[in-house]
This record gives structure tokens, sequence and C-alpha cells, in this order.
């Protein structure tokens, strides 16, 4: 639902029923509403079994990357050795809220869906990894683990099904990087957050160096739904020309819009109906003229692209962009692209682990480079040299932090290019055409 | 992560207090009930380094934050080198070097909080808490405002953490109350 606001006809409600329903948060109000009853069902089944109806629902990592989630399961195989499931809340990504609503209001569809998981994958042992500024969703998750476990869910014994199932909440402590898998590895184990060189997937060589699965929260908290209800009732959701995209996705809308905040909708969603139907369009008497639909790493839309664009996998894609996220920042027409640009680019300069040359150096100039523009002291060539550094920051180090930075900026310039030189030639006319201080001052 | 001053100026760490150190004598954290705490904790992984983070925490828990003798008992008590626990510790931007104001705010300032008028609040935040400057403590010790990268509640802009709590949609008006009510 639209939390905090009431929810908007058009939603479809599965992961968000129950914000802002403090009852829910409970392990009596939640098995009130049917929970832990999946649990109870993937319990009594193989986890081959269980695998099997999550790779049939078409469910796809809600994280960013959209990976299958099933078939990620389906590379843990009974091979005797330790085994690991990570659930990832270290929810950093600028325009992103949604994972926190749920480890807030939902603590314990988290934690049952982490459960579910961790006994697909043959793990005994789950961790839930959370950023270290959510102060409230860990105590509210780690309250449900605790009531779990007191209730026999979690344990040596879970739920009398002779199975061990143990699940522990870790805190972070502050780094964007950490949101990446192996980063987030690194910093469970007590080390600096830098993200590790793939291959080895976390598969083979994860978490402790043994078989891991990682997944984000709100993939996770789909799962018990599916289980309950069917792959079949999950697959209903979504645009019948598209089967690749199925299901419903939490989106958080932020930015210069009437009604932020979180809503659900069926993946396939008409974009442009969402932001005005839905999130109440743009400020009155104000125009939305650009959106980042899937979080701050991926490519900018003018309007008109938003207009065109339908909210999947597939959808963004073709309208050049992607899903990532779901975080959708709007900017209406007050906003200077330029520096708000700048000020994206600073967040990746800040956030860079430093590893990889082209990141810590790319990340540090392209930041440097654009204030100077933001401040009116850039030139033309300044353009040619942001191209140049993304290029070299593209497809080229461990992770894809310095992607991400290099994002905004190709597709800013391709978009808002005449903000860019708007800000240049007033610049320009100050320092090199003689008597055109006088000139633009009259 | 470039820990120090940002490109554009802004401090996004607290910084120390007139170059002070403290001086005051260091308290041992891991005794009693906090050193089987920390030995529940241990027993979750399969390493002992792996409570590196959440021992960190229960050092600035207590302590307000991490001075270079925490680090030692960190060290200590997980059988790794302070070298190692400071090496670590400075990658994460919440655990603090230095002492700081005894309302830590933090104000999201990235881009979804920026078109929303953070700037504003930053500078309402500074001028109401006399602290003047980004990571700087007011001088009767009570403030620190720093900038923060995305707090993850973007659509309640602009959220600030005073110490451990969320504070949604601050406005540069609603400062002076959000102020007073702090202790």
């Amino acid at each position: 639902m639209g939390y905090p606001h009431a929810p908007h006809a058009r939603e479809s409600l599965v992961l968000s029923r129950y914000f802002g329903d403090a009852d829910a948060r409970t392990l009596a109000g939640w098995r009130a509403r049917g929970g832990y009853e999946a649990l109870g069902t993937a319990l009594s089944l193989d986890p081959l079994e269980v695998q099997a109806i999550v790779k049939e629902s078409g469910l796809r990592g809600r994280g960013g990357a959209g990976f299958p989630t099933g078939l990620k399961w389906s590379f843990m195989k009974p091979d005797g050795k330790t085994h690991y499931m990570l659930c990832n809340g270290d929810e950093s990504e600028p325009g992103t809220f949604k994972d926190r609503e749920i480890m807030r209001w939902t603590p314990h569809g988290l934690v049952e869906g982490v459960a579910v998981a961790a006994h697909a994958i043959y793990a005994e042992t789950a961790y839930i990894y959370i950023r270290g500024e959510f102060t409230e969703p860990l105590a509210r998750v780690s309250r449900a683990v605790e009531e779990a476990y007191d209730a026999g869910i979690l344990g040596a014994n879970a739920m009398g099904s002779g199975k061990r199932l143990d699940v522990h909440v870790h805190r972070g402590a502050g780094a964007y990087i950490c949101g990446e898998e192996t980063a987030l590895m690194n910093s469970l184990e007590g080390r600096r957050g830098n993200p590790r060189i793939k291959p080895p997937f976390p598969a083979v060589s994860g978490l402790f160096g043994r078989p891991t699965t990682i997944n984000n929260v709100e993939t996770l908290t789909a799962v018990p739904h599916i289980i309950k209800q069917g792959a079949e009732w999950y697959r209903q959701f979504g645009r019948a020309d598209n089967p690749k995209s199925v299901g419903t996705k939490l989106f958080s809308v932020c930015g210069n819009i009437s009604r932020p905040g979180n809503y659900e909708v069926a993946l396939g969603f008409p974009f442009k109906e969402f932001l005005y139907d839905v999130c109440g369009g743009p400020l009155p008497g104000r125009e939305i003229k650009a959106v980042i639909p899937g979080g701050s790493s991926v490519p900018i839309l003018t309007r008109d692209e938003a207009d065109g664009a339908l909210m999947d996998y597939e959808g963004f894609v073709a309208a050049g962009t992607m899903l990532g996220s779901g975080g959708v920042i709007v900017f209406d027409d007050q906003q200077d692209m330029v520096r708000q640009i700048a000020r994206l680019v600073r967040f990746y300069a800040h956030e860079t682990c430093g590893q990889c040359t082209q990141c810590r150096e790319g990340t540090a100039w392209t930041s440097r480079i654009m204030e100077r523009i933001r401040d009116g002291e850039g030139t033309m060539e300044d353009l040619d040299t942001l191209v140049s550094i993304a290029d070299g920051m593209t497809g080229k180090t461990i992770c894809v932090l310095s992607d991400s930075c290099a994002t905004p900026v190709m597709s800013g310039l391709r978009k808002f290019r005449h903000e860019f030189e708007a800000k240049i030639a007033a610049n320009r006319s100050m320092v090199t055409v003689p008597g055109a201080f006088r000139a633009s001052a009259a | 992560m470039s820990h120090g001053p940002s490109a554009s100026g802004g401090a996004m760490i607290a910084m120390p207090l007139n170059g002070a150190h403290d001086t005051t004598p260091y308290t041992p954290v891991f005794t009693g009930a906090r050193r089987s705490e920390l030995d529940t904790i241990i027993a979750r992984y399969p390493s002992k380094q792996a409570a590196l983070l959440p021992a960190l925490w229960m050092v600035q828990d207590t302590h307000g934050w991490v001075s270079n003798a925490g680090i030692e008992e960190v060290a200590a008590a997980l059988a790794i080198t302070p070298a190692y626990v400071k090496g670590v510790m400075t990658f994460y931007t919440m655990y603090h070097q230095h002492p700081v104001g005894r309302h830590f705010i933090q104000v999201c300032t990235t881009t979804p909080c920026n078109v929303c008028g953070a700037d504003d609040v930053v500078r309402a935040l500074l001028e109401h808490t006399q602290c003047g400057e980004l990571g700087l403590t007011s001088a009767d010790g009570k403030f620190t405002v720093i900038e923060v990268e995305c707090l993850g509640a973007c659509g309640f802009a602009t959220p600030i953490m005073i110490n451990n709590a969320f504070v949604e949609s601050v406005t540069p008006e609603s400062v002076p109350r959000i102020l007073s009510e702090l202790l």
C-alpha cells in the first residue's frame, strides 16, 4: 500500500498489505494473518521441491539485478558441505526505502522467507545483514527472530520438523558498498567491505568460503506467499505479453512528487499512470522534467521517455533504463539537472571502496569536474573529459559502483546537455569574450 | 572510502573537538554480562573475527565513541591485531573516532532529499545548534551535525538521525522545535 498513504485501488497488495498495522509485527498477530504456514509447508517438502515452486513462480531478484530466484537456489546442491543463507538488508540505493518498510511492519514475513530459503538451499544457518542506520528495522527484525526462537519456529527442531534452522541479525556500520553481495560477505566476516572478484561465485565460495545464497529482503518476503498460494497465483501479476516479469513489486517514490511513499503494483504497470494517478503527479503548478526509475544507479529518463515506459524488467530496458531496485526519483521543472547529477556523483565518490583505480580516481575526478561545471567554472572540454572518464569507468572494475557513477553522467549529458552547455556558455562569455561582462550585466 | 572533507567541502565525519584528545581512563566494556553477551555473539559465527562489527558497536554504545583503548580491547577479545581492527573500523562511517556531541545529528543530503530542500535543513541545524560547521561539536558539547549519504528514507524528505532515532520530514521551520525537545 502507499504507506504512509491509504492504499490506492490500482495497487496489488501482497507484501505491503499490513504496512501500518502494528499488530502484524507480533508473532501472534502474524500467525493470525496466516504467518508461518508457508514455512510449515516448506519444511514438509524436499528442498528440491521448494526450489521448483519458486522457479515456476518466475520470481526474480528485487534488489536490482533481477536474477531468477529459483535458478539461483538451484545452484545449491546437497553436497554435505556447510551452506549459508544470507539476506541483504543493506538497502542504501538512493531513492529506495521499501525494505525498510518491510522490516519495520512485517518482520516475521521476512524471517519466514529467510527460513524457507535456508531450507531450500540446504542451509542450517542464515544471517540477515541490515544497514547500521536502520535502527528501527534492526529492532523489529531482531525481536521477530527472538519470538520465532521462543516459539520453536527456529532452533534445533524448527517447527517440529527435526531440522535445525538458525537465523541471526547482523548490523552494518555505514557503507553503501556493503549492499554489493560479496562486499556484504566481507563485512559480515569482520573485514573492510571491499567487493570480491568473481568467480568464484557465492554459490561455490561465499560467506566464510562456503556455498552461499544471497537474496534481497523483498525477494525473500515474497517467497512465503508463493509457497502458500502457488506459483500459478504469483504468475497472474504481470502483463500478458511478458512472461519474463511476473509478480508484484514495491516501488519507493520520492523527490518532487505529490504523494511520496511505497506503492506495490503488478509488474508491467504503465509508468505514466503510476506517476500521475497512483502517486498524484507533480506538485501543484510544476511539471515533471526527469525521472530515475530504479534507484540512482540506472539511467535518467526524460518525461516523455518515462510516460511511455512499462514498469518491469524488460519494459524499463526498452525505455533505455532499468528496473533496478524500484527506487523512483522524480525531478520537476524547478530542478537544475547539473546540480543534481553533481550531487549523485558526489555520493559515489564518497561511497567507493577505493580498491579499483578506475573507480577510486574516476569518481573523484568526475565529482570535481561536475562541481566546477555546476559552479559556472566549466569548459566545453570538460564535457569530453567526462565522457572519456565515464568510458574508463564502465565495465572495467570488480563491482558496478564505478559503472553506477558513470550512468547518471552519461544519461544526463545525452538528455540534458543543453543545461550543461548553458552553464558553460555563461562562464565562457565572462572569461573569453571582450566586453561580454558589461554586456551580460546589462 | 574518502573520509575527509568531501570534494565540495562538506564534512562527512565528525572532527576532533579543538584537536583535544580524551584523557579519561578507559573502562573496559567486555566484563561480566557484557562479556557473556559478546561470547553469545561470537558463537553465531564460525570465526571470532566476524564479531568485529558487533564488538565495535558494543564499545561505541558504552562510551559514545571508539578510542584507541577501545580498539585494543576489541582486538584482544577477538584475537586480532589493533591495527587490523582500526583498518576495518575506519572503513565504516558510523564508528566515531573522536568524542562527539551528546546529540549526534546526521542529515541526509543525497539527491532525493536534495531536490526537496535538504541543504536548507542543514543550514537551519547549523544555525540553531550553534555548531557553525559540519563535523564540529557545539561549545557546550551538546550537538554535532554531519551530512550523511542516503539514509534510506527518501519518501520522508528530509530525514535526520539524532543518535539512534530517525526524525522524518524535517523542514528548516521544524528544526527549532525538534532541537528544543532534546535535553
